[in-house]
């Protein structure tokens, strides 16, 4: 029961933070067809900015700001890279995010050093929200659900529910034709970049307290976005939503599973002297996302709600 | 026009040869991480190598040469750290040290035995200075290579004591990195504790991938519904201080028993929690009583490197006593130093630290710490440092654990 329970709280938990995270991936792919590699270096730009927006006022004010200024960094970087690069096709593309990847870390190396820095929870925030079974949830835990709950209706209500959202969407099958309707399609290519940046950027300030903010965790962080993006359909924001959840649970859950896989396939014969036998469930919990991902591009290529085949 | 380019290149060789003949700069390769989530715990030991080495060479050298400490990334892999280990070879290096990973340190182990199978008169030595599975200096052991750290026996030895005069601790649970040291931590904490204090009921012993586990939080509400009255583990770097953040936010209030909870950030992420619950056990600490030399070196370093604590002393014993044995040599040359080094003991800050002939394994006193509010120098910044716990000291005696170690000796 504590298994369950304790399984279920910490894998959502975990689940809206990746979903925070690879929202902006899902919806920079969907709406312009670039997978975006440095995705998760804006993450880690994210938390940098709040940790010094938090260090001369306050967490509250880091909140707004810190998104705002990595989606005004994404926006420089969609006007004057990626336009440019666009014409040369996808794998352009894909080297240019990569490579900008690289710059962003190596800048934040300079600036802030190697090390992690000291950015913490807000006070307000820094308390126990409630006791289960000897262990305290921290009422921080609760504020990341929320704001990711908040995040993914303001998303698909933007999208799905507004006329900017139609015009978004239109701009990426029928970019001509929404361009003599009178919109600026490459203005709108640069918000939707911009905005997604700013997502990925929301989740640094929310995630960088929690974890370690240094200048690893974006190549920390960097593949479990793609996993929860190709696991999810890329390019579907729904998808990105349940694969989150759905690898939460799954990493979670199997941390506090004590079984070994002699226990598991006794009935096979298989001894827990073995090698085979003696691997514990738990010891397999960060491998199964991969394993999640590799199983899905063999049997589901699409992804659990994708629409087109990668 | 021809002419021109031979002769230039003939004068550029010439300098050259001239740089190699004169050759007064001993060359230390540092292979460590210096980047990644184990880049911290490289880079506190690089900053201390490279003081050390300062302080050598403004102090006349060794044999009047000067010691140049070059550093190699190694990311804590062991694939890298051949690369980078034949790269070092390549730039000179006589002298390896490394630390930090002890899958790492087996493949140096390996390649520096074979190296210098390979190449009599070019030999080089491993100077391992925190890589602490015991088979290093036991089944393993080389000629080629000294440790400077207690391995992990001697460390869990201080711990498992320290464990057998608390009669309230009844459980134990075991947390650690799954690979070669993390295994040698657990079986040495199942064994030694089932010998000390057979009353004893280890509930859970678990092991994570290294360097992988970003939410520690899931492991810590396993140990608080298993109940344990204390945890034991040898996590180090990230591992450490994500551990101890999960903890600290899960409300967790057991004794941790660390081999790295000086780890950069592991009190810090604790804080006010961390306080009487987080303990160490190492070599020294910088709130022990010592000189006034030590006490500057100590400020010093923290004024040099603002980032870092003063946590590697080991570092200092390894320079010193190489210093020591290449003087009593009288010459910087590598076998010569090695079978000065045998036996050597030096006087150092916290106490005496002698080189074991036999398994080239370092013996010296250990010390059991603990976070505390109310100390001279804290760490990571803030007020919060270490502090000897009552009945924190393990002589040397009590700290040495035997050895199986057969060495082939060269000539």
């Amino acid at each position: 029961m504590e298994t369950i329970v304790f399984g279920l709280l910490n894998g959502v938990s975990y689940g809206l933070l990746l979903f925070m995270l690879s929202s902006g991936l899902t919806l920079i792919f969907s709406m312009m067809g670039v997978l975006n590699f440095a995705h998760a270096a804006f993450y880690m730009l994210g938390a940098y900015f709040a940790f010094t927006i938090t260090g001369s006022s306050s967490f509250w004010i880091a909140l707004f700001i810190a998104p705002v200024l990595v989606g005004l960094v994404g926006a420089v970087v969609e006007r004057y890279g990626l336009r440019r690069v666009h014409p040369n096709g996808h794998v352009a593309e894909l080297l240019f995010t990569f490579g900008l990847a690289y710059l962003i870390e190596e800048v934040v190396k300079i600036v802030y050093g190697k090390t992690a820095v000291d950015y913490r929870v807000p006070e307000l925030l820094d308390f126990a929200a409630f006791e289960i079974y000897g262990a305290s949830f921290p009422a921080y835990r609760i504020f990341v659900i929320f704001i990711a709950v908040a995040m993914l209706v303001g998303l698909w209500f933007l999208l799905k529910r507004t006329r900017a959202g139609l015009i978004i969407q239109a701009a990426l099958t029928h970019p001509h034709m929404v361009g003599h309707l009178g919109h600026n399609v490459p203005f709108i290519f640069m918000m939707v970049f911009g905005i997604g940046c700013a997502l990925a950027g929301l989740a640094g300030v929310m995630a960088g307290n929690i974890f370690v903010t240094d200048p690893a965790m974006a190549v920390q962080m960097g593949p479990i976005v793609f996993v929860v993006v190709v696991v999810g359909g890329i390019g579907s924001l729904e998808g990105a939503f349940l694969a989150s959840l759905l690898i939460g649970l799954l990493q979670n859950f199997a941390v506090g599973i004590n079984l070994k896989f002699a226990e598991i396939f006794g009935f096979l014969g298989m001894s827990d002297l073995s090698e085979v036998g003696r691997i514990s469930v738990s010891s397999l919990a960060p491998v199964l996302p991969f394993l999640l991902l590799v199983l899905i591009l063999i049997f589901r290529p699409q992804g659990l709600l994708g629409e087109k085949e990668l | 026009m021809n002419f021109r380019k031979t002769a230039i290149l003939a004068a550029a060789t010439s300098v050259l040869a001239l740089g190699a003949a004169s050759a007064d700069t001993i060359k230390f390769a540092f292979i460590d991480p210096l980047s990644g989530p184990f880049g911290p715990s490289g880079e506190a030991a690089y900053t201390s190598y490279q003081l050390a080495a300062e302080h050598i060479n403004e102090n006349g050298g060794v044999n009047g040469d000067m010691i140049e400490i070059m550093g190699y990334d190694n990311k804590v892999n062991p694939k890298e750290s051949l690369v980078q280990f034949q790269k070092a070879i390549d730039d000179g290096a006589r002298y390896i040290v490394q630390g930090n990973g002890s899958s790492v340190a087996a493949a140096l182990i390996e390649a520096v035995n074979k190296h210098n199978k390979r190449n009599p008169g070019d030999e080089v030595l491993f100077f391992n200075y925190a890589a602490v599975t015991p088979a290093f200096t036991n089944e393993l052991c080389s000629f080629w290579h000294f440790r400077f750290d207690a391995h992990a026996d001697m460390k869990m030895a201080a711990i498992t004591d320290w464990i057998a005069e608390r009669d309230d601790i009844k459980s134990v649970y075991l947390i650690g990195q799954d690979y070669v040291f993390g295994q040698a931590v657990a079986s040495a904490a199942e064994g030694q504790l089932s010998e000390k204090r057979p009353d004893i009921e280890i509930v859970g012993n678990e092991l994570h991938p290294l360097g992988k586990v970003k939410d520690f939080t899931p492991y810590i509400q396993k140990i608080i519904s298993s109940g344990a009255d204390a945890v034991i583990t040898g996590n180090w770097g990230a591992d450490m201080q994500l551990l101890m953040k999960a903890a600290a936010e899960s409300g967790s209030e057991v004794p941790y028993l660390t081999f790295y909870g000086g780890s950069k950030g592991a009190v810090a992420s604790l804080g006010e929690d961390g306080i009487g619950l987080l303990h160490q056990v190492s070599e020294g600490i910088t709130n022990l009583e010592a000189s006034d030399e030590q006490y500057a070196l100590i400020e010093e370093y923290k004024e040099r490197f603002p980032d870092y604590d003063y946590y590697y002393h080991r570092v200092w014993n390894v320079m010193d006593m190489f210093k020591k044995a290449a003087e009593e040599a009288g010459t910087n040359d590598p076998i010569p130093v090695a079978k000065a080094l045998e036996g050597l003991s030096i006087e150092h800050a916290y106490g005496t630290a002698t080189m074991r002939a036999e398994d080239h394994q370092i013996q010296q006193p250990l010390y059991i710490s603990v976070v505390s509010d109310d100390v001279k120098y804290g760490v990571d910044n803030i007020d919060l440092g270490w502090e000897l716990v009552d009945a924190g000291t393990i002589s040397m005696d009590a700290a040495e654990q035997p050895t199986t170690c057969e060495m082939e000796r060269p000539e």
